[in-house]
């Protein structure tokens, strides 16, 4: 080496251990922050929803409350829409999972005629813009006179929720040791036996994290129910009306209820796994 | 290989036919409904008829060229600041996450657990006039004394930025997460340092993440309008509020139809612009 590489050498060293130690602390700090600013908007609807505003905006801090936990439905309408969100999500999220999961199945088990098509097809209304996905499901309902309401609103949302459905399952399907099968066959069972017994109960948590996937997508959505509901009102529906007069603060005691109800449903799934994973090794 | 490659004939259709069915009904029809609408002209009063009407198009582009630039520019925006953000987090998570790696991913989607429209409404309480954002700013003179944040781009901006963030985070996450980590210390010991061994294997490496996560950000970042209407003002409008208050307001249903297109046909412009810039294989690598 000649004498000129050698202190380049060590200052890249050094450069390398000062690029080292940002990388350990800097970037902790930098995470914690992100969460903080991740969390900050969620902390805020939680903090507002004890809140007493003294007038109709619900904006700055007046002073601590109950009250809106205890009078959660106190606002007229919020309990309605509540009810239809929850029905609408519910049954959508049953049937997409299930149109899904035959889907998943058949995309992974069976080599056929039109199978890169239907990839397609799953694909598109996932990088569809959502404005579009409403407007064109409104002309159709249009164009046919079809009456506004809750199977419109039913049908949208399979609609959007069948790919999320096939892309979740598809993922358990496709690491799948099919010998279990073979050899489930080899003892005698049909091929009905073998799906009931062998394959169903070991993609059952992917099916359960679809459901749960296309219930919170369905409970959540905003665009494609306000373009195909007629006068229906779900809960995202009223929260929109509600704010344009300001939203009072039972909506964020709603919105607080589905958080903490859907990260406990994400906690106990993490939990599960890391006592599985613990077993296991 | 076994039973189930022996039978293909109909069982694979079976299986397929509701839900494709559901997904040609109510997504591949819809489609053709909206060009379809998209031609007509006439009004609501009188009805509309097919007359292959292309001037809604050029009255479109003419009309609201502003709100389909600021909707491209406003997603671009935001899709460059979520990656900006999240990479380094992304990267934490990977690297560093050790057996906190599923927790701290549910942090990253804590987020969705939060209605929409509730968490953009938590944003106008954030950036409102006497909140303490706005406060700092004009105790730090990046702000005017009258100055504020709500109504201007840079809410909206913020408002889209945090909404999709957690689309951007993921794919990051699961790209970084499988770099294998003997390659960047064979990068070092090969006297590569730190920097040169994250720009030259870290970095390439993970490219499909970076292309997933620009992607599911910006398309549905360029088609919302619920950040315009809650955190701006009309001067800050995208595309979709038109084509919302176009459907559902003033029913001008050929105007709003012809927008919904030029709006997908701005996002396949751009997204194909974006993967000249990065490579067609690194795009159909993550396609599905």
């Amino acid at each position: 080496m000649s004498s000129i590489a050698v202190p380049r050498q060590r200052q890249r060293n050094v450069l390398a251990a000062v690029l080292g130690f940002l990388r350990y602390h800097v970037l902790t700090v930098y995470s914690l922050l992100f969460f903080a600013y991740l969390l900050l908007p969620i902390a805020i609807v939680v903090v507002f929803s004890f809140n007493h505003p003294t007038g109709k905006f619900n904006y700055t801090w007046q002073g601590f409350t109950w009250d809106n936990w205890r009078y959660w439905d106190g606002v007229p309408g919020i309990r309605s829409a509540i009810i239809l969100s929850l029905e609408i999500a519910l049954i959508a999220s049953v049937i997409a999972t299930a149109l899904g999961t035959a889907i998943a199945l058949a995309l992974v088990r069976y080599g056929f005629r039109g199978r890169a098509t239907t990839n397609i097809l799953i694909f598109l209304p996932l990088s569809t813009p959502e404005i579009v996905l409403g407007a064109s499901l409104l002309t159709l309902f249009l164009n046919l006179n079809v009456i506004f309401g809750f199977w419109t609103i039913l049908i949208a949302h399979i609609m959007f929720c069948i790919s999320f459905a096939v892309v979740t399952v598809k993922a358990r399907l496709v690491g799948f040791d099919r010998h279990l099968e073979e050899a489930a066959m080899d003892l005698g069972a049909n091929e009905w036996t073998t799906f009931r017994k062998v394959t169903l109960p070991l993609i059952a948590p992917a099916i359960l994290a679809a459901l749960l996937l296309c219930f919170a997508i369905s409970i959540d959505d905003f665009v494609v129910t306000y373009f195909n509901s007629g006068s229906k009102i779900t809960f995202p529906l009223f929260v929109w009306g509600a704010a344009r007069i300001g939203a009072p603060p039972q909506v964020n005691v709603i919105g607080t209820a589905i958080f903490v109800v859907a990260l406990a449903a994400m906690l106990g799934n993490i939990l599960v796994q890391m006592q599985r994973s613990k077993r296991a090794s | 290989m076994g039973f189930f490659h022996r039978h293909r004939g109909l069982t694979p259709y079976l299986l397929l036919a509701p839900g494709v069915a559901w997904l040609a009904v109510f997504f591949v029809v819809p489609l053709g409904f909206l060009a379809y609408q998209s031609l007509e002209s006439g009004n609501i009063d009188f009805g509309y008829a097919f007359t292959w009407a292309w001037g809604n198009y050029w009255h479109a582009i003419r009309d609201y060229r502003a709100q389909f630039v600021r909707s491209l520019e406003y997603a671009g925006l935001a899709t460059l600041l979520a990656l900006l953000i999240s990479y380094p987090v992304a990267y934490w998570i990977a690297f560093r996450g050790g057996r906190w790696k599923n927790l701290l991913l549910l942090f990253i989607v804590a987020p969705f657990f939060v209605t929409y429209l509730i968490r953009t409404l938590a944003w106008e309480t954030i950036l409102s006039d006497n909140g303490f954002v706005v406060n700092a700013l004009q105790s730090l003179h990046v702000l005017g004394p009258g100055g504020r944040l709500l109504a201007t781009s840079t809410a909206v901006v913020t408002g889209i930025t945090y909404n999709f963030l957690p689309f951007m985070a993921l794919p990051l996450y699961v790209s970084l997460e499988q770099i294998d980590g003997r390659l960047i210390e064979a990068a070092e010991d090969l006297y590569a340092s730190k920097l040169h061994a994250f720009l030259r294997v870290t970095l390439p490496l993970s490219l499909p993440g970076v292309v997933a996560g620009t992607l599911l950000t910006f398309i549905p970042a360029a088609g919302d309008f619920i950040n315009a209407q809650l955190l701006g003002s009309p001067d800050n409008h995208m595309i979709g509020n038109v084509i919302q208050s176009k459907f559902l307001e003033l029913t001008d249903y050929p105007a709003a139809a012809s927008m919904s297109f030029i709006l997908m046909a701005g996002i396949l412009v751009a997204v194909a612009v974006y993967a000249r810039a990065v490579g067609t294989e690194q795009l159909t690598g993550t396609a599905v």
